[in-house]
């Protein structure tokens, strides 16, 4: 497939980023913005649904590359085919209708602006994350739509609440995106490279290595978070603290889908591991099933939602599970059915919430008196949620039914869909029915009817429910290209209405007749979720124990490594530096001496060495200050004696004057103090000595090992022979120091002014009274 | 003498740590001062001691030919030396700061001030 190149790839490129960039106007100018201007905002999502649905509406796959990080192989690597389009088309589309309804759901709000410049940097990381063709392109923005979404959730950052919701949804995500990293560097080490492409190319060597299978289990992991399977499904019913249009476009419609993107993204590599199929599908089989349930232990109407939103979830990782053309044929449709149906009955409900100021089922009746339109768009996609004929979802639970009975042999997951499908269709109905038709009198009166902001977006959803399900073929096209990008595979689709009398359509009367059973019987109400909440082995629990086992842990070895001593923080350092090089020489150490290199001792440097020593040892064991001040002064002198001897007259010199200074120094500022106390324990001291001396004994042996190897003296041949000729001075080390290196000398001096600077005005310093402690 | 060296080299860095793990801030400063020395014989010896061959060019040759010692590391050194005494001069008269205000060579109690903050 050629690559598209020239303005075609740049198209691309502005597509995903004009969410961003709009983001990135909105942080320099939203002080400036009235608060009408958010009207807009809708155009940018329709620009880019507009660019998707003109430019790919035929032409499936396309793909192109703009080249970023030349030597890591990371460039933005794009592919747009029936599975990305499919994505591309929903987060634009729905993007559209959530942010003309966030412009009058946020109405006056002091904050409106920066809840736009998050919700478009999001779908800067969805756009990016879907149609991304390289591994690390993917990774970062799967990182970005978990940032975006830590800062949509937490929107209402005064409540504490929703702080740690927003905490615990990035956590969770988060840890998926550490596992999508890994294995992205995972399979780059098998197939050489970060392109999608070439782990496609190469699938093969990949399943056959043990870093691809190992990949594998970290994908899972990032598809299973980012998803929000069981066991991490815990996140996504918190991250509904979020403003209502957030929960409909992240929280349902696309970011929670990412997860399912991926496992079909990696659906031609890895479907033909054994795992797969019982994996995903016990997995995404217990979270539809344990979700649904727990859907209608809630009143509030988005808990309600957010629990037939995981069990949606789990439906669609359920499907691709099943895989073959009849579970992916599935899982496509599902997808657009559930954004259709979903994302309406989340606007409804935040149109309840807006003008009842109430999502309690428990409170709400008879609302069609006072928004007959959203009551009636309510009640189509609560019909398309229990799966109903003449709408989308009707087709979509027939497909779902269909792939179930085939998948296995047994009837289990065909018995865990049919109940699935029987609870949901009870919940859809709390939330769509329920608050609208129950009842004679309305509970609520407004003061004004709904603004058209709001209602729109609910009429465009609710019309796609029902076109769609009235002429499934029109939707075939989408779900056709997505089987084929996904099973690599060219197919037929033919999505229908009529399936004529088999077992799948009295299994869909049955689950119509057993949901309007349950949804007559059942009375909302929150006892058992109240319960549910208190399990102590449930998710939740778990999650929190390990976060406060965390804050222990790092408190503990906080407190141990920086208690605030100095000479603590020095052992802690020398202890790691000495088992580190210990261990190494524990390899073996390479000490031979070679007496043939070494010069001889004569008198003079024995007698030197000898008062070094003594005189090291005089400091250490000194009783008195100045004693060992003094003891000091020998050393120096020593040093530059030994200097002397081996041909270094600058040093000797410099290191005679210098240390002469230091001695005077000592002398003035100490003379007046009382002797040493002794502070330490023996214990203490043995322990000091006994590091001290190891400390000393690496030393040696590393100075013996380094002197067995040759030396490397073009450095200094260089100068020797240039320090004349380029520099016209004799004496190499002074030419090094003000000529070759004469910016370091530079430097240097200013280092010693500001030392020097330091030490006048330290001296100058007068202490005022109550600075004195001691007196 | 390679030999010796490399001991006395041991030595004043252990020597040197022994007094830095010492409460006494006058003590750390002679530490600090012991490594500082450990750490210019250091640099000395690795870069290979040669008796009587000063890195200096002769008056009648233009550049040097014969075994010279090295003159990197003598330049690094003179470097270390002279920076090391601005930090030493910085840390006495600091000390005698703190002594002043104090009237303790505890380090312990230094420590201390942090915890009103």
């Amino acid at each position: 497939m050629p690559l598209e190149t020239g303005f075609g790839n740049y198209m691309m490129l502005i597509a995903v980023l004009l969410g961003g960039m709009l983001s990135l106007f909105l942080v320099i100018f939203k002080d400036y913005l009235r608060d009408g201007f958010s009207a807009f905002f809708f155009l940018v999502p329709l620009a880019v649904f507009t660019y998707f649905a003109v430019f790919f509406g035929s032409e499936v796959p396309a793909l192109g590359l703009v080249s970023w990080q030349q030597g890591m192989g990371v460039h933005f690597e794009w592919r747009v085919d029936g599975l990305s389009r499919m994505f591309a088309l929903l987060i634009s589309g729905i993007g559209t209708l959530v942010f003309a309804y966030s412009h009058y759901y946020l109405k006056g709000h002091p904050e409106k602006f920066r809840f736009f410049g998050f919700l478009s940097l999001f779908m800067t990381a969805m756009l990016g994350l879907v149609v991304s063709d390289n591994l690390i392109m993917l990774f970062m923005f799967w990182e970005l739509t978990s940032v975006s979404s830590f800062f949509l959730i937490g929107f209402h950052y005064e409540d504490r609440e929703s702080r740690k919701a927003a905490l615990r949804a990035l956590t969770i995500t988060g840890l998926g995106g550490v596992g999508l990293l890994i294995a992205a560097v995972l399979i780059s080490t098998v197939t050489g490279s970060f392109s999608f492409q070439a782990l496609l190319d190469q699938r093969e060597t990949v399943l056959a290595s043990q870093a691809g299978r190992i990949a594998f289990w970290l994908f899972i992991l990032a598809a299973f978070t980012k998803s929000a399977q069981f066991p991490f499904h815990f996140w996504l019913p918190g991250a509904m603290k979020a403003p209502t249009p957030v929960s409909t476009y992240l929280h349902s419609a696309t970011m929670v889908k990412a997860g399912v993107f991926l496992l079909l993204k990696l659906y031609p590599i890895y479907s033909a591991l054994p795992v797969w199929k019982p994996l995903l599908m016990t997995v995404g089989g217990v979270s539809m099933v344990y979700s649904a349930a727990q859907a209608l232990f809630f009143t509030d109407m988005k808990s309600i939602l957010a629990y037939t939103t995981l069990s949606a979830l789990g439906i669609l990782v359920f499907l691709t599970g099943i895989g073959g053309n009849e579970g992916l044929v599935a899982a496509a449709a599902f997808i657009l059915v559930h954004a259709l149906y979903k994302a309406a009955l989340f606007l409804v409900t935040g149109i309840v919430d807006h003008e009842a100021h109430t999502r309690d089922v428990t409170a709400l009746h008879g609302l069609r008196h006072v928004m007959p339109g959203v009551a009636v768009a309510g009640a189509v996609a609560a019909l398309s949620h229990g799966g109903v004929p003449l709408t989308f979802g009707f087709i979509g639970k027939e497909l779902m039914y269909e792939s179930a009975l085939h998948a296995e042999t047994s009837p289990v997951p065909i018995a865990a869909a049919f109940i699935t499908g029987l609870l949901l269709f009870a919940a859809g109905f709390w939330v769509g029915f329920r608050p609208f038709f129950s009842g004679r009198e309305a509970s609520h009166t407004l003061k004004h009817p709904v603004s058209l902001w709001l209602q729109l977006p609910v009429y465009v959803l609710t019309a796609g429910t029902l076109i769609f399900g009235i002429w499934p073929a029109g939707a075939e096209q989408m779900v056709h290209a997505l089987v084929e990008a996904a099973g690599r595979d060219t197919i037929k689709v033919h999505l229908e209405l009529w399936h004529g009398f088999n077992t799948v359509f009295f299994l869909s009367l049955a689950t119509i007749a057993g949901g309007i059973v349950l949804y007559s019987r059942l009375v909302p109400g929150q006892s058992i979720a109240l319960k549910v909440e208190k399990l102590s082995y449930s998710s939740v629990a778990i999650y929190e124990k390990f976060l406060s086992v965390t804050k222990w842990l790092s408190r503990w070895y906080t407190d141990i490594l920086q208690n605030g001593y100095l000479r603590w923080y020095v052992m802690t350092i020398m202890v790691f530096l000495l088992t580190l090089v210990g261990y190494s020489f524990y390899h073996g150490v390479h000490i031979y001496i070679d007496f043939k290199k070494i010069s001889e001792v004569t008198l003079y440097e024995a007698v030197i060495l000898l008062l070094m020593i003594f005189s090291i040892f005089y400091i250490l064991l000194a009783k008195s200050r100045l004693a060992a001040v003094a003891a000091m002064g020998v050393l120096g002198i020593s040093i530059s004696l030994m200097f002397v001897l081996y041909s270094a007259p600058d040093l000797a010199m410099t290191q005679f004057s210098i240390d002469t200074l230091t001695v005077i120094l000592f002398v003035l500022v100490l003379y007046k103090l009382p002797r040493y106390i002794n502070i330490s324990s023996n214990v203490v001291k043995i322990r000091d000595a006994v590091i001290s001396l190891l400390f000393g004994l690496m030393i040696t042996v590393l100075c013996l090992e380094v002197i067995n190897e040759p030396v490397n003296r073009e450095i200094s041949e260089f100068y020797a022979e240039n320090s004349y000729l380029l520099a016209k001075g004799k004496n190499v080390v002074n030419v090094i120091l003000v000529d070759f290196r004469g910016a370091d000398t530079m430097v240097e001096i200013t280092v010693l002014t500001i030392a020097a600077l330091g030490v006048f005005g330290l001296m100058k310093l007068r202490l005022k009274d109550n600075e004195k402690t001691w007196e | 003498m390679e030999i010796l060296l490399a001991i006395v080299t041991g030595l004043l860095y252990g020597a040197g740590l022994f007094m830095m793990l010492r409460r006494s801030m006058v003590k750390l400063i002679i530490g600090l001062i012991l490594i500082g020395n450990g750490a210019n014989i250091l640099i000395f010896l690795l870069g290979r001691i040669a008796k009587g061959k000063p890195p200096i060019i002769p008056a009648d040759a233009k550049v040097l030919t014969e075994l010279y010692a090295d003159p990197v590391p003598q330049a690094l050194i003179l470097t270390a030396i002279v920076i090391s005494f601005g930090l030493q001069a910085f840390a006495i008269v600091l000390f005698k700061k703190v002594y002043q205000a104090l009237h303790s060579d505890d380090l312990d109690t230094v420590n201390t001030i942090d915890d009103d903050l």
